[in-house]
């Protein structure tokens, strides 16, 4: 019997091979290794629940009826359930659907938009984390780690700004031209650390930081420079983008949502294909994935790492431009751009740095975001909780990919004299 | 395995022996079978039982702590304290441990050396060293002359004669026939996870290989005698520097004509890597000219040196031949991913490379299971057929190898060198670099001696292998000078 199970035993399987990996490399690996669909909705959920403790201990009315807990459990219980249903329910209803809004509807008694209000709310706010999350994304496939998405899209925003309000044009090609100025700004910032990381060597990590600041404080300098603060008001405040220059909304007035949405799935596409169907994305991922090779091969990597940093500085801008041409604000103030260069490193890490999972990452921070502000009027709960959930997301995504990168990473430290020259089997 | 016994465990990439062998140290845990030590049967669960019951390993890759010095890193994992207060390590004793060790074996080591300073060499003999004051009794060496200069190979094999002789037993991992057949007692050859025969050290070359690889392989590279043409890379006085500032090729001449293999041979660090980047472009010259078919090509950017006709194997395959998360489809293209018809104006055609890549994999006998697949889940042999298909898929003047087969299974060693035959016999200009002299000597027509950054000298291939073995390690004799003057 054991011979006949030998006879059929297969060879065995192959020794994993402990070869020199970046960590790049190993992050990524560790983050796409795991099933994305279910790792995705456990770790939402798990954020939800731990969202769900805070919910009861940030409320004192509960927290008074744990005071009591062993006379009448059932009281704390009780309460504890029904602050986190309300939140949740709150949440649920200010980001895809208010079931009231939709049998007002169909009873006649209230009108369509309040059905599709949660949904252009939670549009509203993708839109500019689409690009943002893109932005990072793209630059981390080509092996640099772009924080720098907030200083590219603030500078995006002061350049689209300014062409709003600047230059008089007709109304389609003022958008454009308000648009091109964006990722131009985006471009220039991201071109800065591209130029250093390939000239000097000089870490983009630390330059798109510093970069960072110094967007922030020319954004609050030149907000208050003649010809640019708005005549009409004393405080940190733009004239406003002509409407000429606005994206145009795509549910009536009464409804946020707008065309942005619409050129940030096309952007979404256009990088999907950049990365898979373009001799640029070859040299990007080639360059990303083992400079050394692309070098040998002939791939000028110094090249590459700048065009990298330029489209993610452009995209970043094209984020930062959503800001004032789209419905969010009119005009530059020194939070116009939020953090959506931030969030953007979050939305990427959680669309696994692909594309298509960037986009339905953006989806989901919108949704979180949109809700949050119902969740904060309705039931009285801070939007920062929304923030905590975001957060805790990310932490069960990315979080163990980046330990499992880390611990790699030493490993392959002390075998790194051998594994240069030793061979795999 | 028997005590004082010296057993090699021979087998191609991919059949099995690092798993068995792991298997052994606890890493890993048998799903059927059972393992006896002293006639009596073990569970290992992990390498500490391991090591309880007197079974050691060096890995082929090196688990020391970088930073740490050798002491510290023989103690690690049996941490001495002092005075049997916690926290308070006895690094003397350690010490005196690893100097006890040294010399009853004769494995000199300097126990205050930190690690990362150490050559590959010695920081093996380190490893070994930490298995022995674990006081085993069967040591389990995992392709330790992979990383070894020839001169190193013949240290280790002189430690492990001495282990010997002491009563320790030594499984020695190794697809290295000349090795195996220099010190082994018995010889075990393993195939696709099964044990295809024993033999002794009598067995020839040849006989060993068939085993191995399971069928007949010629070892011995047949080219017919061919005049060469004219010169493709002329080389004149090149002086390139290494990382840390050194001349590491101080004023090199030489010259590659059509239909020629010039082997460079030479201890591994002495200028080859430096020279040949830095004919391909990967490395600024300082001083000299490199000239391909009459035009210098120093300063060119490796894109223009590749596009003019030179092919190219570096030599270290993982670091710069492959990206090895890219199918093999995509490692295919990595030169030539933006010409026609694999791409243009910016515009990939994955219809084209995937056809390409294809007939390529079947041309150059790639073992794959698909062209889609990612190059890193290949043997190393394998890995090496894709460089080389893309490197000869070119039209080429010139074809540069540096360390074609290392680390690569004798199958695949059989089938490369047909390759670059090949290659000279369509007029192609060949420059081969290689530390290991036997190819060098079987596959060149000229050969040149590299030491110290220089060219000692060119003999031709019939030279006796003590004479080029005496060049490499630098000693030039009356006749070798005049040669050098002569050149």
């Amino acid at each position: 019997m054991s011979e006949a199970a030998q006879e059929t035993a297969p060879p065995p399987a192959k020794a994993p091979e402990p070869e020199r990996e970046s960590f790049g490399q190993a992050f990524l690996q560790g983050l796409w290794a795991a099933n994305t669909v279910t790792v995705t909705i456990l770790a939402v959920v798990l954020a939800l629940v731990i969202g769900g403790i805070l919910i009861i201990v940030s409320d004192p009315d509960v927290m008074a009826q744990y005071g009591y807990f062993t006379a009448r459990p059932g009281d704390a219980l009780q309460s504890s359930w029904e602050v986190v249903r309300d939140a949740y329910a709150s949440l649920f209803k200010g980001a895809i659907v208010d079931p009231a809004a939709v049998s007002d509807w169909i009873s006649g008694d209230g009108g369509w938009e309040r059905v599709f209000a949660p949904i252009s709310e939670t549009l509203t706010y993708t839109t500019p984390l689409v690009f943002t999350g893109l932005s990072v994304a793209l630059a981390f496939r080509g092996g640099l780690f772009n924080i720098g998405a907030q200083g590219q899209a603030i500078v995006g925003v002061i350049l689209a700004a300014l062409a709003g309000f600047l230059i008089p044009l007709p109304p389609v090609l003022h958008l454009i031209v308000a648009l091109l100025a964006g990722a131009l700004g985006g471009a220039i910032w991201g071109f800065i650390p591209g130029f250093l990381k390939a000239r000097t060597g000089a870490h983009e990590v630390i330059n798109t930081i510093m970069l960072n600041y110094v967007a922030l404080y020319f954004l609050t300098w030149i907000i208050i420079q003649k010809g640019v603060q708005n005549p009409e008001r004393t405080d940190a405040i733009s004239k406003p983008v002509e409407s000429s220059a606005q994206l145009p909304r795509l549910l009536g007035d009464n409804l946020r949502v707008h065309a942005g949405i619409i050129l940030a799935v096309l952007v979404t596409w256009g990088v999907a294909w950049l990365l898979n169907r373009s001799t640029l994305g070859f040299e990007l991922r080639a360059v990303g994935n083992n400079p050394d090779a692309s070098r040998t091969a002939g791939i000028s990597v110094t090249t590459t790492y700048i065009a990298v940093m330029v489209i993610a500085g452009a995209l970043a801008g094209l984020g930062g431009a959503n800001m004032v041409v789209g419905s969010t604000a009119d005009a530059l103030t020194p939070l116009v751009v939020a953090q959506i260069g931030f969030d953007g490193i979050l939305v990427a890490l959680l669309g696994r740095v692909k594309p298509w999972g960037v986009a339905l990452a953006a989806l989901l921070f919108g949704a979180l975001r949109a809700g949050g502000n119902t969740m904060q009027s309705v039931s009285s709960i801070s939007l920062e909780l929304v923030t905590v959930l975001q957060a805790l997301i990310v932490i069960f995504i990315a979080a163990p990919a980046l330990v499992k990168a880390i611990f790699r990473l030493r490993a392959a430290r002390a075998a790194r004299l051998s594994t240069s020259l030793a061979k795999g089997w | 395995m028997e005590p004082g016994e010296i057993h090699a465990l021979l087998g191609e990439n991919g059949a099995g022996k690092s798993t068995l062998m792991n298997v052994l140290y606890g890493l890993l845990q048998p799903d059927e079978g059972e393992i006896l030590v002293n006639d009596k049967p073990v569970q290992i669960r992990s390498p500490r039982d391991a090591i309880n019951v007197g079974i050691g390993m060096v890995h082929q890759h090196f688990m020391l702590v970088p930073v740490f010095t050798v002491a510290e890193n023989v103690m690690l994992g049996a941490e001495k304290v002092r005075g049997g207060i916690a926290g308070f390590l006895d690094h003397r004793r350690a010490r005196r441990e690893v100097e006890e060790v040294s010399t009853r074996y004769g494995l000199r080591v300097d126990p205050d050396a930190v690690v990362e300073d150490l050559p590959v060499g010695i920081q093996q003999r380190v490893e070994i060293v930490k298995a022995l004051t674990r006081e085993v009794d069967l040591l389990i060496l995992d392709e330790p002359t992979a990383v070894l200069t020839p001169q190193e190979t013949d240290e280790l094999l002189a430690v492990m004669r001495s282990l010997k002789e002491s009563g320790k037993s030594i499984v020695f991992i190794t697809h290295k026939l000349g090795e195996v057949k220099a010190i082994a007692d018995r010889i075990t050859v393993i195939r696709r996870g099964r044990t295809v025969g024993t033999a002794t050290p009598d067995a020839s070359r040849d006989e060993l290989a068939a085993l191995m690889v399971g069928r007949s392989v010629s070892l011995t590279v047949t080219k017919v005698a061919k005049e060469p043409g004219a010169p493709v890379l002329q080389v004149e006085g090149l002086v390139v520097q290494d990382e840390r500032g050194h001349q590491a090729v101080a004023g090199v001449d030489l010259e590659v004509r059509a239909g020629e293999v010039l082997g460079v041979a030479g201890v591994q660090g002495n200028g080859q890597t430096e020279l040949v980047e830095a004919i391909m472009g990967l490395r600024p010259t300082l001083a000299g000219t490199v000239t391909l078919d009459g035009q210098r090509i120093d300063g060119w950017t490796t894109k223009r040196v590749l596009r003019a006709g030179v092919g190219y194997v570096p030599e270290d395959r993982s670091v710069d031949g492959l990206v090895k998360e890219f199918t093999v489809a995509e490692n295919l293209v990595l030169d030539i991913y933006d010409q026609p018809p694999f791409g243009s104006r910016g515009v990939l055609r994955p219809d084209e490379i995937a056809k390409s890549a294809k007939e390529r994999i079947a041309q150059f006998d790639v073992r794959t299971s698909s062209h889609e697949s990612a190059v890193g889940t290949l043997s190393g042999g394998n890995q090496q057929k894709v460089i080389v298909a893309r490197e000869m898929s070119r039209p080429l003047k010139l074809f540069i190898a540096a360390q074609p087969t290392r680390g690569v299974d004798v199958g695949s060693i059989e089938f490369i060198h047909s390759r670059i035959v090949h290659e000279r016999d369509v007029n192609t200009a060949v420059l081969l670099v290689s530390s290991e002299l036997d190819e060098v000597i079987g596959l060149a027509d000229r050969i040149a001696v590299m030491y110290r950054g220089r060219i000692l000298a060119i003999v031709p291939p019939d030279t006796p292998r003590e004479e080029i073995g005496l060049l490499m390690a630098g000693v030039v004799n009356e006749q070798g000078m005049s040669e050098v003057g002569h050149e």
